[in-house]
């Protein structure tokens, strides 16, 4: 009998440390979810891919200066799904390959609307010059140059109906093969996207259906370079790094250009003059006031355009003219907000353009 | 074949029989033929498949191997290709590994433990089941959105490895929950009755008889689990895992009191294939390489966690005998 007793007392305490243990690993996750606070400084930038290359080695080098005491993150949730976020206040920065819009999608608030609902207010800086490559496979002979009135008969929403179907290049000039043309194209949610339509097709977002629209401009150049009767418009950066498997077309920009019925290519020097009509654009950051009044935002702000120039040749894009980064630094410092292109894309806004714009604010 | 035979045999003359042992053996041919045209197709057909991996595992070594490296590992994701490492990323992956963990394995085993040994079985219970198994089956990407609307938004978390953790640790529970349950059917009903005959209650019944005997196949459902869990992409994305972050979450160990601290849980975090998903959709030809170099060291991750797990089957396998 006494035995037996004790026996049993050694099996609660046996089942005693097994739930002493069970009750520490419970206890461990309820303090895990009670300590929560913020202690070292963060930055957060969101939004567009094309511009994530610039940003990041802005902020790695700004990082790398502060040694620690911030920190910043970049995420690519593409220029449309970037805006959503920072109109929610969600980062600090936004990345826009395109100013920002005053009309949504069919069925969505714009973006401005939805900032304005989020109570943020923003200062857009114009930081670098991109540029759209209209490319095709090197195999392709015939075709050197084309116009913006071709381009549109390719990209135009009409295109993949019955009525005036594009389907091989034939259907567009007489003179070029009756092959297939296989489209490849940036995806909805980007800001290549828009700017391309409106700059081609007259209306942002507008654009054929039957094509490989991909967010990733790796699959874009993959699918460019392996089938021969392809073309596709991609961001500079992307044509420089393949240079070897695609082929960029010079684009004739016809009477509003510059160079009129010459087809340009593109090139630096040609991006960053304006007679890389209409393909060339300039890409932004937006900053959130609300951010800007930690002093840190604010430091990385002024480090981000005073470096950006210099940078932007480091990582394949085109830089402002000095003037610009000064205008810039200018609506920082009086905390200018607002966009100075009324909700759309200005299509082939040259630097000199841009300036104007800026001094009439 | 071989009672037709028997039956077409009355007539015992010798070309009848000539006749027959040559059908027979025409018979034999011909299923030796079909037993070898099977093997061959079913040697085929794992060939296909060893030659697929092979050749992946081949091209990510010869891409990505010479990037691998220390430095790789102790290096921050960098503008610059060769300067750019991994740390975050795989500390990352750490940190959202413990958190699944902690979260999946105790939730898992109890409610397998739950559904096999205590409750009854009725229509509830087995449309309880019906619906656990299915969930093991749900994409991925499926749980980043209810994550997204519940962990991000509704409850406040943010995007922070809290987050992610939790959100992979729903993920990889239906998988835990059904092998455990494999697991503990697996013991013989002996056992169970054995120890109900020298007095025990239903839980000490479970503790030390169910839970050990069993353990071995919980443990390799748990690893396989986390192995799929730590190859995850979608619902990170999902909830907004970032892709560029050069620092570290705070070490949960300090010199002051109370000495530990979770602050790291409300860090921002990014985890191995979310950076070699950012780096393969960079222009430049380098980064390409540092992901393939960051697909070698993912697949070696899983590839030695599901060792673990052979290995610990092996042993539980080895130890038990009934």
């Amino acid at each position: 009998m006494n035995l037996s007793l004790k026996m049993s007392c050694a099996r609660v305490k046996q089942d005693l440390n097994f739930w002493m243990v069970s009750l520490i690993a419970v206890s461990i996750v309820g303090l895990a979810s009670g300590a929560m606070a913020q202690v070292r400084k963060t930055i957060k930038l969101d939004g567009s891919s094309t511009v994530q290359p610039l940003s990041l080695a802005l902020a790695e080098k700004f990082q790398e200066t502060k040694k620690g005491a911030v920190v910043l993150t970049v995420a690519t949730s593409g220029t449309g799904g970037g805006f959503k976020k920072f109109c929610r206040g969600e980062s600090d920065i936004q990345n826009a390959s395109r100013p920002i819009q005053s009309k949504g999608k069919t069925g969505e608030k714009s973006e401005m609307d939805s900032c304005k609902e989020g109570k943020i207010d923003y200062i857009e800086i114009p930081v670098a010059y991109d540029a759209i490559v209209v490319a095709v496979n090197p195999k392709n002979k015939f075709l050197s140059e084309i116009t913006i009135a071709d381009l549109k008969k390719i990209w135009a929403p009409g295109a993949d109906g019955k009525p005036s179907a594009i389907k091989t290049w034939q259907d567009v000039n007489p003179k070029w093969p009756a092959k297939e043309i296989k489209l490849f194209g940036a995806g909805s949610d980007s800001g290549t996207f828009d700017y391309f339509t409106e700059a081609i097709v007259g209306t942002a977002k507008s654009s054929r259906k039957d094509y490989t629209p991909a967010e990733d401009d790796n699959v874009l150049v993959n699918g460019i370079s392996t089938e021969e009767n392809s073309m596709g418009y991609i961001p500079f950066a992307y044509y420089s790094a393949n240079k070897d498997k695609l082929k960029a077309l010079a684009i004739i920009g016809g009477e509003k250009s510059q160079m009129k019925d010459k087809g340009v290519l593109p090139d630096p020097k040609a991006i960053e003059t304006g007679a890389y009509y209409p393909l060339s654009r300039p890409v932004f950051i937006y900053v959130s006031t609300m951010a800007m009044k930690r002093p840190e935002v604010k430091e990385f702000v002024d480090y981000y355009i005073s470096n950006v120039a210099e940078t932007a040749k480091e990582e394949n894009y085109v830089a402002l003219p000095a003037e610009a980064y000064k205008l810039g630094q200018e609506r920082v410092g009086q905390t200018k907000t607002g966009t100075i292109f009324g909700g759309h894309s200005e299509v082939g806004l040259s630097i000199v353009d841009l300036l104007k714009k800026e001094n009439k604010m | 074949m071989a009672d037709a035979e028997q039956t077409n045999d009355p007539t015992k003359s010798k070309v009848g029989e000539s006749i027959l042992t040559d059908l027979v053996l025409s018979s034999i041919r011909v299923r030796k033929w079909i037993d070898f045209a099977f093997m061959v197709v079913g040697l085929l057909a794992l060939l296909f498949s060893l030659i697929t991996l092979l050749a992946l595992i081949l091209d990510l070594v010869r891409t990505g191997g010479p990037r691998v490296s220390w430095d790789f590992f102790t290096s921050f994701p960098s503008r610059k290709a060769m300067k750019a490492g991994i740390l975050s990323a795989w500390v990352g992956s750490l940190c959202v590994m413990a958190v699944t963990s902690l979260c999946a394995i105790p939730l898992g085993i109890a409610a397998g433990l739950y559904l096999e040994e205590y409750s009854k079985k009725n229509w509830i219970t087995t449309f309880i089941e019906l619906n656990i198994v299915n969930l093991a089956g749900v994409p991925s990407i499926t749980f980043g959105l209810m994550a997204l609307g519940i962990f991000v938004y509704g409850l406040g978390m943010g995007q922070s490895i809290l987050t992610a953790g939790l959100t992979l640790g729903l993920l990889v529970l239906p998988i835990v929950i059904v092998t455990t349950r494999e697991a503990i059917r697996s013991v013989p009903n002996s056992i169970r009755e054995a120890s109900f005959a020298l007095g025990s209650s239903k839980w000490q019944m479970v503790r030390h008889h169910i839970l050990p005997y069993s353990s071995g196949g919980i443990l390799t459902g748990v690893i396989i689990s986390l192995s799929r869990a730590i190859g995850e992409t979608a619902p990170l994305i999902t909830i907004g895992a970032l892709t560029f972050i050069a620092f570290l979450p705070p070490s949960p160990v300090n010199e002051t009191f109370p000495f530990v601290n979770f602050q790291w849980l409300t860090e921002p975090f990014t985890v191995l294939p979310i950076q070699m998903f950012n780096w393969v959709s960079r222009p430049e030809k380098e980064f390409h390489v540092n992901a393939a170099a960051t697909g070698l060291i993912l697949l070696m991750m899983t590839l030695v966690m599901n060792g673990i797990a052979i290995y610990i089957r092996y042993r539980f396998r080895r130890k038990l005998k009934w």
